[in-house]
Parts: structure tokens; sequence; C-alpha cells
């Protein structure tokens, strides 16, 4: 099984340490992973700025890029669920349906496809969990709260298996933290207000770390507690998952 | 900066008022929640409903006029409006027939759409709204925030200030049972004078002929009860086939709406009452066209519960208003575009596009999806900044050029580590007003690849 790790853009600038830590885990459990150099973004933030059609060659170039292999893993639902539900504009080429169906967010490829019930990690701290947006709703990694059926949550599941991990109850489990894209900027005010309430909630259940799939969320809930000089520290949990202490 | 924006920042600008605000509708969103998970066959039902209506909306041409049949052999009157001008001229014409004075009307976004009362008010009708949230907001001279929930903006404080004003009420009186009941005393003397009641619609039904109206109040019963003349004005959309697809809309309906499992009054109108006369008006002001328009058709599904606006995280924390339009929140924003694109083109972009709203929808309308595809059209049309068209134009080209992003990312990495804070954080740095910009490290994830792991 071939594995091309897919590292989303501002991932690669500014969060290195979790595609470092998305490959190093993905070697462990025995994936012959590569990461394919020339890659550089899903072209998600064009597209939902209402210029997918301008995006499309970045999308040709990220289908040619990933082609190759077998699977294309993300530590990001958001990038993921991009490939996977909006580039539906591209030729159904077989390429393109290869590329569209073999995207697996983090959470997915070690649940559905790697079936992960074990793993070596230790992390005895309060968890809030985020579930960010696309990941959720997009590519049901959990359970909604709109929704009526059996709770369950992929991200929630593996990290579960980490030792001495505890996790706190938010009062409102899946709501949007604000970042959303251009709409961080777009819409400023809302988004940041969003983002503090979200950080509340958090804070008040007396979370030491918040964790979620998307950095994207992160670095906004991180920048806005950054700015107010309140750090609650974040960590994507395949940081986690591959033993990254606070 | 766009009118949504600014009028959001506005709002949060009391931040304890958002809180209250948010927190409010997050209360019926819960009570909404628990009402679902109590029919264990919520998402069936869904499924079910969006199927209708689905079905509906694809034969929509013949149920209309099933449903005219029907209605015409009950012994009430159809009218047919392409617009608002035509709706309000249709309604004017049948109240002058009849010389009305005075009119009750209840539970009718559409005629807050086609501004029906102020129409009828310069020939000098008296209409009064008779929905206790309705009539507040008529009273303040204010556009509804919600469509359900038409006050939902106004803290009891200020109705009972409103009220000591208009209905002279004690001063300083804010106790919910006392200002209703003074609302109720006030109304009464309206029901009993009015020469004609008019309601809105909930649902159509093409087998019977006959309309279903859905209210808590009991207002628009006493309304219709009471005068002799009643008028339905009706969307198009809002035609179901059978009498017995009715139960499955209106077990969704209240619960979606307010966490109640039916409303507590399910008014079924068949026909005149003796000596009376029943008009109903099918208004399309829009709909036509938006049926039309394949990606935006199944909006023309939605049967005013107002779930999606409790839901969203946007809507909580801008209130009603910050989108100009009687039906706000996503559904709103998804609806005004084929209405002006070039006046709403703000409203897709005010979501982060979380979703919440096409799960909590109770017929499966794509909400989010919607709001995604007027983006596009949006930016084809040249309705966005030129700035912005020209910067996505340039990051298109970077991004699909490995060697245009590894030059582009080294410069943006030097910016941010070397360029001295205030020149950093200037006003045009939206993103750094109230948040840190990410801390830059020395090496990218393709540096150390490089470096550690390249085995290819």
């Amino acid at each position: 099984m071939n594995v091309g790790l897919f590292i989303p853009c501002y991932v690669d600038q500014f969060y290195p340490q979790v595609g470092i830590a998305s490959l190093e885990l993905l070697r462990k459990l025995g994936c012959k992973v590569h990461y394919p150099a020339g890659q550089s973004c899903c072209g998600q933030p064009l597209a939902n700025s209402g210029f997918e059609k301008k995006a499309i060659p970045v999308y040709e170039h990220f289908v040619e890029t990933f082609a190759p292999y077998d699977y294309i893993v993300a530590p990001s639902g958001s990038c993921t669920y991009h490939v996977r539900k909006h580039y539906d504009i591209l030729p159904k080429t077989r390429e393109v349906e290869h590329v569209r169906e073999k995207s697996l967010d983090m959470a997915e490829f070690l649940v559905d496809v790697m079936k992960l019930d074990k793993i070596e990690s230790h992390f005895p701290h309060k968890v809030g969990l985020h579930q960010s947006c696309h990941g959720l709703r997009g590519l049901r990694l959990a359970s909604g709260s709109e929704r009526v059926q059996n709770s369950f949550s992929k991200i929630r599941a593996v990290l579960d298996l980490v030792d001495e991990i505890e996790f706190v109850e938010l009062d409102r489990k899946d709501e949007c933290c604000g970042f959303g894209g251009t709409f961080a900027v777009n819409e400023e005010a809302i988004s940041v207000k969003m983002g503090k309430d979200r950080i509340q909630d958090h804070k008040s259940k007396g979370a030491e770390v918040i964790v979620a799939g998307d950095m994207s969320c992160l670095m906004h809930l991180e920048g806005i507690m950054r700015r107010k000089k309140e750090n609650i520290p974040v960590r994507h949990f395949v940081e986690i998952l591959n033993g990254t202490q606070l | 900066m766009s009118k949504h924006p600014q009028k959001a920042a506005d709002f949060i600008a009391n931040e304890a008022r958002t809180d209250w605000h948010d927190q409010s509708l997050w209360v019926v969103r819960e009570k909404r929640d628990k009402l679902a998970k109590g029919v264990a066959e919520w998402e069936e039902l869904r499924e079910l409903a969006s199927q209708i209506k689905d079905h509906t909306l694809s034969h929509l041409d013949s149920y209309l006029e099933e449903f005219e049949k029907n209605a015409l052999t009950n012994g009430a009157k159809v009218h047919w409006a392409k617009d608002a001008e035509a709706h309000n001229q249709i309604v004017l014409d049948i109240l002058q027939r009849h010389q009305v004075r005075s009119l009750v009307k209840s539970k009718s976004m559409l005629t807050e759409e086609c501004s029906l009362n102020p129409f009828l008010e310069k020939q000098g009708i008296e209409v009064i709204d008779t929905d206790l949230g309705e009539r507040i907001i008529q009273m303040k001279n204010e556009p509804p925030s919600h469509i359900v929930m038409p006050a939902i903006h106004l803290k009891k404080e200020e109705i009972g200030e409103l009220f000591h004003e208009k209905l002279q009420t004690e001063k300083g009186a804010t106790d919910p049972k006392y200002l209703t009941e003074a609302a109720r005393q006030h109304l009464r003397s309206h029901f009993l004078q009015a020469d004609a009641a008019l309601s809105g619609v909930n649902f159509a039904i093409a087998e019977t002929g006959g309309v279903t109206i859905c209210t808590n109040e009991g207002n628009a019963d006493m309304g219709i009860h009471l005068a002799p003349l009643q008028i339905h004005c009706m969307g198009l959309e809002k035609v179901i086939p059978r009498q017995k697809d009715l139960g499955v809309f209106t077990r969704l309906l209240a619960r979606s709406a307010t966490g109640q499992p039916i409303t507590i009054y399910t008014s079924h109108h068949l026909k005149p009452k003796p000596g009376g006369e029943m008009h109903i008006v099918i208004v399309d002001n829009g709909r036509s066209e938006q049926l039309g328009r394949e990606d935006f058709r199944n909006s023309l599904k939605c049967i005013r519960c107002g779930a999606c606006m409790n839901t969203c995280p946007i809507y909580r924390r801008s209130g009603g208003h910050s989108y100009d339009y009687t039906v706000p929140g996503p559904i709103g924003s998804i609806l005004t575009p084929g209405k002006d694109l070039k006046k709403y083109s703000d409203l897709p972009f005010a979501s982060s596009l979380c979703g919440s709203c096409s799960d909590v929808c109770p017929v499966k309308i794509d909400i989010h999806q919607q709001l995604y595809k007027w983006r596009q059209i949006i930016a084809e049309e040249g309705y966005l900044p030129k700035s912005k068209t020209k910067g996505m134009h340039m990051a298109a080209k970077i991004l699909s050029n490995p060697t245009s992003y590894q030059r582009a990312t080294k410069w943006m990495r030097r910016i941010l580590r070397f360029l001295p804070r205030p020149l950093l954080y200037l006003n045009t740095n939206v993103w750094g007003k109230q948040r840190e910009l990410p801390e830059v490290p020395t090496k990218t994830f393709k540096d150390w690849y490089k470096e550690n792991r390249d085995e290819s």
C-alpha cells in the first residue's frame, strides 16, 4: 500500500510538526509513505471565495501529483473534504475519480483502513476536543449534534487508545470556531466572536489543551488566545497519537 | 466593508447583548434537539419530507391546478399573483369590494415579503398584526428579525417600555404574563371590530383544496372565525399532494421550529363560513424563476421553521436585521441572491460554511452547498471587489506551480519573520486586528522532509 502524504499549504508553512507527526505515525504503523515534493494546495481558499473555476489548474496539479498513490492521506478534514466534494467540476477521468475516492483524512485512514486498535502513547491531560466542521459534517468523522443517530467520533475513537487521556464535556460540542477560511477576514467581527466563545467553553470546563483535526481552526483559536495572553495550548490529534507531550 | 460584515460588527459591539441573543436562540436549538431525538425515525422522516417536496416541486404546475380546482369546488375563490405588486392589488381589491376598514392579520411572512401593510395603510385601511411578536414589531415600526420569533431581538424590558408607551401598561413592567395579558386585551377589541381576517398558509393540500395554518396563539383562528371575510395568502411552493402527507410535515415543523411536539393549533380551512367569503391568493414573486435554477431549486422545499437561523452561529451573533431581508439567516442567504444578486451579494459570504443549517433542516435543503454555489456566481458576475479578484488570480497561478509556490512562500515567511511588528499589524491586516498571526518556524515541513526523510 502506497500512501501519498498531503500536507496542506498552511500546515507546511506554519505547523511542520503536524506534518512530521503524521509521517512518523504512518510509518510506525507500517505504511509506505511518500511526500511528493511538488504539492502545494487543494485550492479551497480560491473556491470558497467564489473562484472555483480559477482553481481548476490548482486542482489539476493536485490530481497529477497524487494520482500515483493508493491512498492520499492528509491531517486535515477540511482539505480532504474539498478534494472529495468539490473536485466534481473536473472531467471525471480515472485519475480524478481515483484521487477523489482515495483522499482520506488521518482519522478516517486510521479507523477505516488501518483499523487501529492500539497505540503506544501516553497523554495524561484533560483534552477539549474541537470537532472541525468540514470533517464533522462533510466527511462525517463524527455524529453531529443535529442528527438523530448513534453517537460516534473517529477522532475520539483513536484518541481513546491513548493512555491516561481525559476529555472535558463541552456545552456546545460541535459549534463552529469561526475560522471558515476567508470568512475569518470577510466577517472579522463575527469570526473572532465565535472563536472567543469556543475558547470560553473549553476554558470553563478546565481543558488543558484544545485538540482538533484541522490546524486551521486551531490557528484561529490560538491567534485569539495569544493576543489575549491566555494561552491554552493547541494540538493536532496526530501529534498526541505520535507521542508529543505538552 | 460591505453590508452584512458592518452590521454584524455593529451588533457585536454590544457583546453582552450579543451573548444574550446567541444564548436565547441556542436554547431553542437545544429544545429542538431534545424533541427530534424523541422521534426514533427522525432521519427517515426528514428524508420522506424532502422527497415529498422534491416530487411536488417537479410537478408543481399540476398540483397547483388540482389545488385550485378543489378549492373552487369547495366554494373558495382563488387568485394568482405574479409578483408582490399584483398580490397587494388583489388583496386591496377584495377588501375594497367589501368596504373593509379594519383588517386583522396573522402568521404571514409572505405579506412582509410583499410589504402589504404599508400598501394597505396608504389606502386608508387599518392593518393589525395579531401574533404577539408581529404586533410588537409593528408597534415599533421595525421589520421582523426572525421568521418564527419576529421580536426575538427585543428584551422584555424593551417590550415593557413599548407597551407602557402604546398600551399604557405600568412603567417598568417586565413580567411576560402581565405584558401578554395587556396585548390580549388590546388585540381583543381589534378582533371584534375587524371586517376581514388575513392569514398566511403553512400547507395547501392539492387533494382537498384546503389550507392548513399552524399557530400557537390562536389568533389566526379568532380572526378568521369572527370576520365574515377571510383571505389566505400563500407562496406557490406551499402546496403538498395529499392530506396524508400533512402528518409528515406537522411532525417535523414544530419540533424543528420551537421544540414543541406540535403547534398548539393546527387549523384546517376548507370552505367559507355560511354567508362568508374565503379567498386564496397564490403568489409567485420570483419563485418560478428559482424553480428554474437547477442548483437552487430545492430551496423552495423550505417550510419556514427557522431551525437554520437558530442553529446558525453567524445569525445568532449578528441578529436578523443584519441580513436586510424578511427571511434572514442561512435560508434567506440562498433565497435573496435570486431576487437581487447585486444587492445581496454579501449574504452567501456571511457563512463559515459549517453546514449545521443543512443538517438541522427538516426537509434536507443543502443550504451550505447552495451558499457555496451562489459565491461562484457572484464572483463570475463581477460583484466582488477588484482587488480580491486580482489577488485570487495571482493565488491560482502561484498554487498551481510548485516553483512559484516555493518562491512565494519563502517571501511570505521572510515578511512574517522579519517585518517589525507595527508594520506587520497595520490596519490593512484584518486578521491581526484581534488575533496574532501564526508564529513562523525556521523550517517548513517540506524543508524538514528534504533533510530527513526523502526516500525517493
